[in-house]
């Protein structure tokens, strides 16, 4: 019986060690450190001098540094093979949702609207109007496209307009999709984005039947809410809490969620717009900063903001957020979520713009009332502006047809954040995602240009935030975001702790 | 149960040297033959049935002729070839308790012992699938024998033949068990067909699923209840590679636990406690977190004090005061990612309160025991105990009775 000693199975001092891929950056509120993020997503706080030796090969093989760099899969030390396979998995985990084909399926029913809001990325059309509802044949068409995606997750969501003044095509394309489920044997999720204005309890009975998960706008309180989403009755906060409250009340409280988009008018009130999802019980909220197109890019000069100070009114949003989260109100904020989800697990996150591959097309496609499909909302939106561009084909052509278009290989050739310029050695690369058909919206090129992107300035903003939040550490920070990314109540997480989150310390 | 003899004295040669052990009702309600069967006699007077069993056990006291005569068999058993010969073979126990009806036995007549095989309501039961190991851990508590013992498959297919269909749970146990190879994965696919609702636990170090193609010759199997315990020590494989003592085994371990991730092999991660091991615990459960999300279960295990771990107290000790920091820290950062953790091995008055709702009663029956220092304990029922061998140097400090708060608590 002989035991050798733990130096016999260390890797020679003399091989030393290996660079596995990395990027780096540093955040401006700690210009003296340096963020390293490996392509798994894995990462870890240095030291100027420590990521100087790190980089030059000048680490001491057995110091504590060098074992930690190696556990986060930074470096590799000896001269031994380096373990491709299981960064590969890593990798290949991220990217899963290669692997499924488009999952989410938008379906706009109907163009027409009640409201007239200001912001209105879709270009809506009177309530009234004519000619801009789906017919039943490109309702047909449209699910035998749903059902050639090789997605077993399929999401089926309904958009306008105002979906609810089509509630008829909607029934008529659930039931038509339930019926063809029987066979095609797919987790379904049915969504519905909508004002809930006058929705009925015919209506509500339906969408619990068929399991929905209801989206509607919540702007923030009632006369920010007013003032952003104009009726003639100049009551659509009423009518929105009303429908809110009938949904709740038919689906459960879990199964309605709202979102809000920040006007100028917003900028000013980040607590009062978080306190009012908290007085009215929601559990999470998305402050979306406005896009540009359709009556949002008119309306620009009244209510646009620049990127600044949008992240100056998020910055205080959020700290006001991880606040009421501490005093017990459990209540996430959307986006964040999305991102320390890339951030702090091994898994994708589902939403589509921040993808790479882009979510254009691989992730989402878009069933115009038209008959036509579109690689995404924002395709869809550029259309109704007369740029026809990103337009895949008709909902009559096969899956494989728009798949193979030419603006899906469009999308695709400027898709990937691992290649395009200015992304490609981001130290949030790892992260982020491609969306060429913004890019296009915002600077008239797919490819984009980072400089003076404002796509990039607030993703680089977010990221400077979360990643300033994680390397301070506060362990009551680290525990409500991590009840976001798990999606649990925060009273139910044990203390979280920073060391883990660094190697410099 | 681990293989547990106890001494009989045998009068006559056995034909099949592993029994199960029957009466009236096991043997009605059992598939076995009456030739595969030990007739377990109430008293050594009372009447045996005219089958040919495999052997007729009684306990002690009365002469050992009581027990010969065959009378009129009192059971009636349909498809059941009556005979009117009965067993040659009687076995005296010497403890009445050492054997009792849905046990299987193995015979040992040039001992004079039975050792029993299976335990019917014990809280584990394993089957031992090999001596010989690929790994020389520092602290192994079954030290590996280099032997030939292939014969152990056609031993283990025997036992499983004869356990109850309805057995709780099951364990294979080693040695390295996947050294069996193929023999292995007809062990697997025999639980399988005999025992579906059996959960079934393998303790391997997942080194041959990293080499070779066992990984999709198990999945194959499609056993409906089969979990692999894994051991890994750390996120870095010089540390791992120390405790196991074999260069390139963490390397071979995580490609083996990838590989059955991908065969969907369920899998669950046994980390024991050493002092070499504790100061990367986060750093391990973050690893895990990150390379085996899917991993159903991470137990943090405490030492065991026999076998190998005896001669190398002083490099592995560490007492559970002095690892309670890296310990919560690892503990609560897994359980905040939804992964369920245990703490096993390690009893409660030791734990900070923090961890004590993680901790297990861990230690099968047959080798657990609690100390003087117990007594009055509150908490004893929901407590690990001890190790039946634990001896000084082993003890941690703080042994204490809990009250009744810190028993809530717990």
């Amino acid at each position: 019986m002989k035991f050798r000693p733990p130096e016999a199975f260390k890797p020679p001092a003399a091989a030393g060690y290996r660079l596995l891929p990395f990027r780096f950056g540093r955040l401006s509120s700690r210009p003296d450190e340096v963020l390293v993020t490996g392509d798994s997503g894995r990462f870890a706080f240095l030291s100027e001098a420590d990521f100087l030796a790190f980089a030059r090969h000048q680490l001491a093989p057995h110091s504590h540094l060098a074992l930690d760099l190696e556990g986060l899969d930074l470096l590799h030390r000896g001269d031994g093979p380096i373990p491709l396979d299981r960064h590969a998995v890593a990798w290949r985990t991220r990217k899963a949702f290669v692997f499924e084909g488009p999952s989410l399926h938008l379906f706009v029913v109907s163009l027409r609207c009640h409201h007239s809001c200001q912001y209105c990325q879709v270009s809506r059309q009177p309530e009234g109007g004519a000619g801009f509802d789906m017919d039943e044949a490109t309702a047909r068409a449209a699910v035998d496209r749903l059902f050639e995606s090789p997605a077993r997750q399929l999401t089926v969501e309904f958009q306008g307009g105002e979906p609810l003044l089509a509630f008829d095509r909607i029934r008529g394309i659930v039931e038509d999709v339930g019926e063809r489920n029987r066979t095609a044997r797919r987790t379904i999720t049915f969504v519905l984005a909508s004002t809930l204005h006058g929705v009925t309890a015919e209506q509500l009975a339906f969408f619990r039947e068929y399991r929905f998960e209801l989206s509607t706008s919540l702007d923030g309180p009632e006369t920010l809410h007013n003032l952003n989403r104009s009726l003639p009755t100049r009551d659509s906060y009423a009518r929105t809490m009303a429908g809110v409250a009938a949904a709740r009340e038919a689906l459960g409280a879990e199964h309605v969620n709202a979102l809000t988009t920040l006007t100028r008018a917003s900028l000013t009130q980040p607590e009062a717009i978080v306190d009012h999802y908290v007085e009215q019980s929601f559990t999470s909220i998305f402050l979306r900063p406005l896009s540009p197109y359709g009556f949002a890019k008119r309306g620009l000069a009244r209510q646009g903001y620049s990127t600044e100070e949008f992240l100056t009114f998020y910055r205080r949003a959020l700290a006001h957020l991880i606040r009421r989260n501490l005093e017990g109100h459990a209540i996430s904020e959307a986006y964040a979520t999305v991102l320390l989800t890339s951030i702090l697990t091994p898994f994708s996150h589902g939403y589509m713009d921040l993808r790479s591959p882009a979510g254009a097309g691989l992730g989402v496609l878009v069933y115009d009332h038209t008959g036509k499909v579109y690689p995404s909302d924002e395709a869809r939106m550029l259309a109704a502006e007369g740029d026809e561009r990103f337009c895949l084909g008709s909902v009559h052509e096969p899956y494989r047809d728009l798949m193979l278009s030419e603006p899906m290989q469009a999308i695709l050739a400027a898709g990937l954040t691992e290649a395009l310029p200015g992304c490609s050695d981001c130290a949030f690369q790892p992260y982020c995602g491609a969306d060429p058909v913004d890019a296009y919206a915002r600077q008239g090129d797919v490819h984009g240009y980072r400089p003076t992107s404002a796509f990039c300035a607030r993703q680089t903003g977010m990221f400077e935030l979360l990643f300033g939040y994680l390397r301070e550490g506060d362990p009551d920070v680290l525990r409500v975001f991590q009840s976001w990314v798990q999606r649990r109540n925060p009273s139910e997480m044990r203390p979280e702790r920073p060391e883990v989150f660094h190697a410099a310390a | 149960m681990q293989p547990h003899d106890a001494p009989a004295s045998f009068e006559g040669a056995p034909t099949h040297r592993l029994l199960k052990v029957v009466d009236g009702l096991s043997f009605a309600l059992s598939d076995a033959p009456p030739e595969r069967c030990a007739w377990l006699a109430s008293k050594p007077d009372s009447a045996v049935p005219d089958l040919p069993w495999g052997a007729v056990l009684s306990g002690p006291g009365g002469p050992a002729d009581a027990v010969v005569s065959a009378r009129e068999a009192d059971v009636d058993v349909p498809g059941t070839r009556r005979r009117n010969t009965g067993s040659s073979l009687r076995v005296r126990l010497a403890h009445a308790a050492a054997a009792a009806p849905g046990d299987v036995i193995e015979l040992l007549p040039q001992r004079g012992r039975i050792r029993t095989r299976y335990r019917r309501g014990a809280n584990a039961n394993t089957l031992f699938a090999t001596e010989r190991c690929n790994s020389y851990c520092l602290m192994c508590s079954q030290p590996p024998r280099q032997v030939d013992d292939d014969w152990r498959v056609q031993d283990m297919l025997k036992v499983v033949a004869l356990l109850d269909r309805h057995t709780p749970e099951l364990g294979i146990s080693g040695g390295e068990p996947t050294l069996l190879g193929d023999g292995l994965v007809e062990v697997l696919r025999a639980c399988r067909d005999r025992l579906p609702d059996t959960p079934i636990h393998v303790l391997s170090n997942g080194r041959l699923f990293g080499t070779t193609g066992l990984a999709a010759a198990v999945g194959a199997v499609k056993h409906p209840h089969l979990t692999w315990g894994v051991p890994l020590y750390a996120d870095v494989a010089s540390v791992h590679d120390y405790v196991v003592q074999s260069a390139g085994a963490f390397e071979e371990t995580m490609r083996g636990l990838l590989l059955m991730a991908s065969h969907g092999l369920s899998i669950e991660i046994r980390v024991v406690l050493t002092a070499p091991t504790v100061a990367r615990l986060p750093a391990l459960a973050e690893f895990l977190y990150r390379h085996v999300p899917s991993a159903v279960h991470v137990a943090f295990m405490g030492l065991e004090p026999i076998g190998f771990a005896l001669a190398n107290r002083d490099p592995l000790w560490i007492d559970p005061d002095d690892m309670k920091g890296p310990l919560t820290q690892a503990v609560h950062h897994l359980a905040n990612r939804g992964m369920t953790v245990s703490l096993y091995n390690l009893p409660l008055c030791v734990l900070p309160s923090e961890l004590r709702p993680f901790a297990r009663r861990s230690i099968s029956d047959w080798k657990q025991r609690y100390l003087d220092a117990c007594a009055g304990c509150a908490a004893r029922s929901a407590c690990a105990g001890f190790f039946e061998w634990v001896k000084p140097g082993w003890l941690p400090r703080g042994i204490r009775p809990l009250n009744e708060t810190e028993v809530v608590e717990a």
